[in-house]
């Protein structure tokens, strides 16, 4: 009964043995060194060069919320790639998305989808909303080491709670440290200016249209004034990833709807390159 | 010293598979079929939590009769299985095929071991593919034997009767709706040749359903859903029966 997985043997003993419905929890106890957090790191002097992911941006809306990222990932002054997806769907209900080293991310996202799964399959229902971030904070804490090395990983977390029937929107930082946040977040370099955005355009009453179009308004700002952000590529039709979710389910849009927003956004700001402008008073 | 008793292998073989038949026997069959969509599983289980049919991967559904915590012991190995090699590899590199090969060789290997008492368990491991063409359908009974089935298959203790009725009846490109009540009709059948109502409450019903736009096709069908499939399933076979003679379900019975 050697615990070899890749031999088309019989199931190994570990698998047969009743435990954790955790599949973080079964590999580390079955084999650690597949676990990101586990992995040993040689010693390094500064920081290591890989490619990094940028802005996320995310608001609530009554009846969902919406999460949205731009494409560019950077390396220092470089652009390493035009069309980086930084937005995934966790499950049905939630969906995440990061900033940082964007080779630990996309890895990250792939365990936490798989944990979920996992949990669901074998328990036959979904972990609470809450219990997701949670266990997504366990995940960012289990890279620090690497975090230290300046191979951070922040996500934004968004999903719909089923229970309570509202979008909900947490933010995390390198240490795991979770947050809930209020109406609008958002995370990466450039977070700053997408906020400011967001605050000024931020209203309790929003349609869905218009919590799409206020995030990529938000992800506009944030390419304005941040090198590391891509805005909408019309040129070679790369637009931002806009996801909602809802009662009804995670839903990303398609490549026609967000060039849609996209376009007219960008038309508009022809005329007024600051953007839309809120009362003074 | 005392000489242990001898007991010849065939005989050894036997026993342990007449026990372990013996204890699938107890538990309620169930069966699986092919419908035009996809794969559907109908059991009679009067628990809402204690499932048999379950998910273990995007494509790939999984039905046990016989002891509870022995097929949920090797299902939830399947789901690890599946998950890891989904995570080491990628999602598509997770097959019906190569997880029924798992669980042949686990069987297999608990079965034919003097240490271990035999599994009481029956499995089917069922994969939905792109058309009804790439479905695949793997029976593994108790001593780790793999069978590859077509159309329908039954397990548990009245398996034959219920896939000899299957046999007959089922048909290629069936509706779910038609589908369902075939396997509700197989189902009910007793042993003695008589009829029993299984209720709609007591009746566990999934499936696999290719047209599911996310890329986990499994589905659980209950509540209202499944109250308006079983009422399609009966209207459509009574406006058949017009054609094929009133004593369908009869002439089945009579042929015992």
């Amino acid at each position: 009964m050697e615990a070899n997985t890749r031999s088309t043997g019989r199931l190994p003993a570990a698998f047969l043995t009743p435990g954790s419905s955790s599949f973080m929890d079964f590999l580390s106890e079955h084999q650690p060194e597949m676990l990101p957090g586990k992995r040993q790191l040689p010693p390094t002097q500064g920081v290591i060069e890989a490619p990094h992911g940028t802005t996320i941006v995310a608001t609530t809306f009554p009846g969902g919320v919406v999460l949205a990222g731009d494409r560019r990932a950077t390396m220092g002054n470089v652009i390493a790639q035009r069309d980086i997806e930084k937005v995934f769907p966790a499950d049905e209900y939630s969906a995440v998305g990061i900033a940082g080293t964007a080779g630990l991310a996309v890895e990250m996202v792939k365990l936490f989808q798989l944990e979920l799964e996992h949990f669901e399959k074998v328990e036959g229902a979904q972990l609470s909303l809450e219990g997701k971030a949670n266990r997504l904070s366990t995940m960012i804490r289990s890279n620090l080491g690497m975090a230290m090395q300046g191979l951070a990983v922040v996500p934004l977390f968004a999903g719909f709670d089923v229970d309570r029937e509202k979008g909900r929107i947490f933010s995390y930082d390198v240490t795991g440290g979770r947050s809930e946040e209020q109406g609008f977040a958002a995370t990466g370099s450039g977070s700053i200016f997408a906020r400011g955005a967001m605050k000024k355009l931020f209203r309790d009453d929003l349609t869905e249209a218009e919590a799409t179009t206020l995030v990529v308004q938000a992800l506009y700002d944030a390419a304005d004034d941040d090198s590391a952000t891509g805005g909408p590529d019309v040129a070679r039709r790369i637009y931002p990833i806009v996801t909602v979710i809802t009662e009804d389910g995670f839903r990303r849009l398609g490549d026609d709807e967000s060039s849609e927003i996209a376009r007219s956004i960008l038309e508009r700001r022809l005329e007024q390159p600051d953007g839309p402008r809120a009362a003074l008073l | 010293m005392s000489t242990p008793f001898y007991v010849s292998p065939q005989q050894a073989m036997a026993d342990r598979a007449e026990y372990a038949r013996k204890g699938i026997a107890r538990g309620r069959s169930l069966v699986v079929l092919q419908y035009a969509d996809g794969i559907v599983f109908v059991g009679e289980n009067p628990s809402r939590a204690l499932h048999k049919f379950s998910e273990i991967y995007d494509r790939i559904g999984f039905a046990a009769a016989g002891k509870y915590n022995e097929y949920e012991n090797l299902r939830i190995g399947g789901v690890r299985y599946a998950d890891l090699r989904g995570y080491t590899y990628d999602r598509d590199d997770v097959t019906a095929r190569g997880l029924a090969n798992v669980y042949a060789q686990t069987l297999g290997t608990i079965f034919s071991s003097a240490a271990e008492k035999p599994y009481e368990v029956e499995l089917v491991v069922a994969e939905v593919g792109e058309t009804p063409e790439g479905d695949q359908i793997y029976r593994l009974p108790h001593d780790g034997s793999i069978v590859d089935e077509h159309g329908s298959v039954a397990v548990g203790g009245n398996a034959e009767l219920i896939s000899n009725y299957l046999d007959q009846r089922h048909q290629d490109g069936m509706s779910l709706a038609e589908a369902l009540k075939l396997a509700v009709q197989a189902l009910s059948r007793e042993s003695n040749g008589t009829q029993r109502e299984i209720p709609a409450e007591r009746l566990e019903v999934a499936v696999l359903d290719r047209t599911r736009p996310q890329s986990r096709k499994f589905k659980r069908i209950v509540g209202r859903q499944l109250g308006r499939l079983l009422e399609a399933g009966g209207a459509a076979t009574e406006a058949e029966s017009s054609e094929n003679g009133e004593d369908s379900e009869e002439s089945g019975a009579s042929e015992e």
